[in-house]
């Protein structure tokens, strides 16, 4: 999902102060001694060393603006700042590129203070011109970013003007709650760099993977090494990052990243467990059991960071269809609209096994989308989902279901089946169908479960509509509701069971849509909760997505690294790599 | 004499798998879909005479085991009830033959399990299972040899007895036939067909992609054989006599192949069984939760499968024996 945005927005006019360096700090390597530099309250590292990370797939650019796969996200991240940047530990927002914000009254207008005497990685100095391009690229309908949507507010893109060389405007055309998070996915983009190809409208090409290093650059703590296609990307610490340790010394700590392509993640666990690799993310609680039984001797450590913020789910086809060319799907259609027939297959599922079966445990049932990993949004009023076959064929039965032979037909007799699809490379998801088949079995629906390569899904899903159900997950980036809007306004590009829809299709549709843009633009943060656990208590009442399970984030990290503060917000173990460094007992690198 | 005692021990167990297969419902304990969601991964419950108590018991029998902790794959016995194991024991509804069945060679009493190969990871018997899925593939094999010989035998045998034009054409395909990239054309042809497809269909459907894929080999072979048949001198004197060309087959030339067919369906039963446990392992063949040896060790795909439960391994343990059986019996019949 892309989608960035805000918490507990104080909207009350404040001015955030960071914590800014005094010029007195003993400086090396390259940085000014007049530049505003961060400082970091963390532990005090070593410098040296080098970590290796794996990577699913080979990202597919380097191009912070078109950007959208979790590994170039991975890469990027590492290479590039943004002005605001949410802790992912705390949640919360955290002065970054921009040392310190002012919020008009209304909440519609943004001054950004910057800071002084930056450079990027390549040593060309960092002002206003580059916030005002980067947004300018990012805003280029031509360019087709996926932050654009997000930039788009009250239905007009956010306005940045230059004040003077350290000073940056954001006017908005509403108030927006959580305005301070939106800088978050933008990383600052050298204009030295790029100018030429965004005014001859080659950006979206730039930064491939294949550019040489010379020509990128960037305000993330490392910058381009070296890249092997196919096989490695090397990062190297950038000379001239903006923050230092709380002892004055430069971050980043370590030497050089490398990113290994390492495609599946059973062979990450391996090359993990032989100590090829030093952190590990996105682990299934499958493969953490097995690691976590050699923990000790691998000298590794396992951490279980509870529920993140991914939500399975099984969805019907709710879409308005061609009935000519999907006949079948759309005869099927008058059972999946009733709000009693998704009821009745919610209450018959087993969520409790799904979450030991598969996930060993580690993973929550859901009653809605919102996770327990969520605490500050999640409704706690709402029970938790507890199965009742019982409750189940009552719905049924009041919705003009009957059995014959212990199968259950519609009122015309017709016996209802369906198939759902699933992404097959996902073990845990074709699992969860399994257990899903098998449990409405015993409701008298027979169920079959097509495991579909992820395009091939993908395509069905948003494109031809040729499905009747299919069990999906998503993973919000952020905490605050913002980042859902893409799923749950009914025109949104995630609207996954009723895409395209001009208006909303029904009564509790219209309800969310207006929830969730009151929510967009009030600026008091317990009437927004109020106005969210009413979107969550409509969906947990009429189940557009059956909500499934929400599985705990687990990571793994080389004993020995320092500063390794994991967090359930992506890129869980990454997003602190300034300040990650290897403690002298681990000798290795 | 060795060699005479290695083929009828490679009959005896290919009659005896064959059969055991063929009474899956009856030997296997549980039915092969039926999930403990208490159980997943239950390792095997061994057969036990001896007692918590140290006493003997002439009945074997098994412990319950539960899961220990939150965290699975760590079970622990109630040694407090033995539960001993009780002989056609009604069960789980069954067909053998086209009739019902309940009845069950073995079993326990609830809740007990009996899991002589343990459980996969939805608690499922794997006995049971290994029982039903030797159903389809070993089945599937056989069938889809039976339709690659029938084919290739005809097309061979038309080739070889006409020769010329018709047997240009006819060995032309069927060397494309062996050139073609055939796992990526059958991903084509699954994509091509409808999402789901029921478990008969697609065992039929498995059973026509292995059969007719494979043709041609049989058929060069056949066509060899019927080259020189025809050259003979007692066919030639019968056509001369004015025998039909349906009569020279039928009555000279097919009684050659004869032994080169037995040979080639001992050769190509076992190679099928594989490509059977090949298309399953990759979602090509009949899918869950009907059970097959492929799509049982698909599961194996899994590092902390592979890592952790060796029972998961039983089909293709089971698959190593077979085999060598199949290869025994060919290599008898070829020398014979």
């Amino acid at each position: 999902m892309g989608a960035v945005a805000g918490m507990q927005a104080r909207g009350r006019g404040l001015l955030v102060v960071a914590v800014a360096l005094s010029a007195s700090t003993a400086l090396a390597q390259g940085a000014p001694s007049s530049a505003d530099l961060l400082r970091s309250e963390h532990e005090v590292g070593r410098a040296g060393g080098r970590l290796v990370f794996a990577l699913r797939s080979e990202p597919k650019t380097l191009n912070p603006v078109t950007a959208v796969d979790i590994p170039s996200k991975d890469v990027i991240g590492r290479l590039t700042a943004d002005l605001v940047h949410i802790d992912r530990q705390t949640q919360r927002t955290a002065p970054a590129l921009a040392k310190s914000w002012r919020v008009s009254p209304d909440g519609r207008h943004y001054t950004l203070e910057l800071r002084r005497g930056l450079r990027f990685s390549d040593g060309h100095p960092f002002d206003a011109d580059d916030v005002v391009f980067s947004f300018q690229c990012y805003l280029d309908e031509r360019n087709g970013s996926p932050q654009r949507d997000l930039l788009i507010v009250g239905g007009k893109p956010v306005v940045v003007r230059k004040l003077d060389a350290y000073r940056v405007a954001f006017d908005l055309e509403e108030p927006y709650a959580a305005a301070e998070r939106l800088f978050d996915a933008n990383a600052i983009l050298p204009r030295h760099l790029l100018e030429k190809a965004q005014q001859e409208g080659r950006l979206p090409q730039a930064w491939g993977l294949g550019t040489p290093p010379a020509e990128m650059a960037g305000l993330g703590p490392f910058r381009l090494k070296s890249y092997v296609p196919g096989d490695r990307l090397v990062l190297e610490r950038n000379p001239h990052y903006w923050k230092v340790d709380r002892a004055g010394r430069p971050l980043p700590y370590l030497d050089e990243i490398m990113f290994l392509l390492v495609p599946s993640e059973d062979a990450q666990v391996i090359r993990f467990k032989a100590g090829e690799t030093d952190l590990i993310s996105r682990l299934s609680a499958a493969n953490f059991t097995v690691l976590a039984r050699d923990q000790v001797a691998g000298r590794y450590r396992l951490e279980d960071l509870g529920p993140g913020l991914e939500y399975s789910f099984l969805f019907f086809n709710l879409n308005t269809l061609d009935a000519g060319k999907l006949a079948a799907v759309s005869r099927k259609q008058s059972w999946f609209s009733r709000t009693e027939f998704r009821q009745a297959v919610s209450a018959a599922l087993d969520r409790q096994g799904m979450a030991r079966l598969v996930y060993q445990g580690r993973g929550t049932p859901l009653a809605t989308h919102v996770t327990p990993g969520n605490k500050l949004w999640m409704n706690g009023t709402l029970p938790p989902p507890a199965r009742s076959l019982s409750g189940a064929r009552d719905r049924l039965g009041r919705a003009g279901f009957s059995w014959k032979d212990g199968t259950l037909q519609d009122g015309a007799g017709e016996a209802v089946e369906f198939t759902i699809i699933t992404n097959a490379s996902n073990a845990s998801r074709v699992q969860m169908a399994s257990i899903i088949q098998d449990d409405l079995r015993e409701l008298g629906l027979r169920v079959q479960v097509v495991p579909l390569e992820n395009r091939a899904l993908l395509d069905r899903v948003f494109h031809s509509h040729d499905y009747e159900a299919a069990l999906m997950a998503l993973t919000s980036e952020d905490v605050d509701p913002n980042s859902e809007m893409n799923v749950w306004i009914s025109s949104g590009p995630t609207h996954l069971w009723h895409l395209g829809e001009s208006r909303p299709a029904t009564p509790w549709e219209d309800e969310i849509d207006g929830l969730m843009h009151r929510q967009l633009v009030t600026l008091d943060a317990r009437e927004r909760k109020r106005l969210y656990d009413r979107v969550q208590a409509l969906v947990a009442e009429n189940l557009p997505l059956i909500p499934l399970i929400s599985p705990n984030v687990l990571v793994g990290a080389r004993e020995g690294l320092g500063n390794f503060r994991p967090a359930i917000l992506d890129p869980y173990v990454l997003w602190n790599a300034d300040e990650l460094f290897w403690l002298p007992s681990a000798d290795r690198r | 004499m060795s060699a005479r005692v290695g083929r009828v021990a490679a009959l005896a167990l290919l009659a005896a798998v064959h059969l055991a297969a063929l009474g899956a419902g009856f030997l296997a304990p549980y039915a092969p879909t039926a999930q403990n969601r208490t159980l997943p991964y239950a390792p095997p419950a061994p057969l036990r005479f001896v007692d918590a108590e140290g006493v003997f018991h002439l009945r074997p029998f098994v412990y319950a085991v539960t899961e220990q902790g939150s965290v699975t794959g760590a079970y622990a016995e109630d040694r407090r009830r033995a539960y001993p194991v009780r002989f056609l024991v009604p069960g789980a509804p069954y067909r053998f033959a086209g009739l019902p069945g309940h009845v069950h060679l073995f079993g326990v009493d609830e809740p007990a399990r009996i899991f002589l190969l343990g459980a996969d990871g939805f608690g499922r018997d794997q006995l049971s299972r290994l029982l039903h899925g030797a159903q389809i593939s070993l089945f599937a094999g056989l069938m889809a040899t039976v339709l690659s010989l029938g084919v290739g035998w005809l097309l061979g045998t038309v080739s070889g007895f006409y020769g010329r034009g018709v047997d240009a054409v006819i060995m032309r395909s069927a060397e494309l036939f062996l050139a073609l990239p055939w796992l990526y054309l059958l991903f084509a042809v699954r994509a091509m067909l409808p999402l789901s497809i029921p478990p008969a269909r697609a065992f039929l459907l498995l059973v026509l992609v292995i059969g007719l894929v494979d043709w041609a080999r049989p058929a060069r072979l056949v066509r060899g054989v019927v080259l020189t048949a025809r050259e003979r001198s007692y066919v030639l004197a019968a056509r001369g006599f004015g025998a039909s060309d349906l009569y020279l087959i039928r009555r000279h030339i097919s009684p050659q192949t004869a032994g080169l067919l037995l040979t080639q369906a001992a050769l190509l039963v076992p190679q099928y069984i594989l490509a059977e446990v090949t298309l399953s392992f990759l979602g090509l063949g009949v899918s869950e939760p009907v059970p097959s040896w492929g799509n049982m060790l698909a599961d194996l795909q899994h590092y902390h499968v592979l890592a952790s439960y060796w029972w998961m391994w039983a089909p293709g343990l089971a698959l190593v024996p077979v085999i060598l059986a199949y290869y025994a019996l060919s290599e008898a019949l070829s020398t014979r």
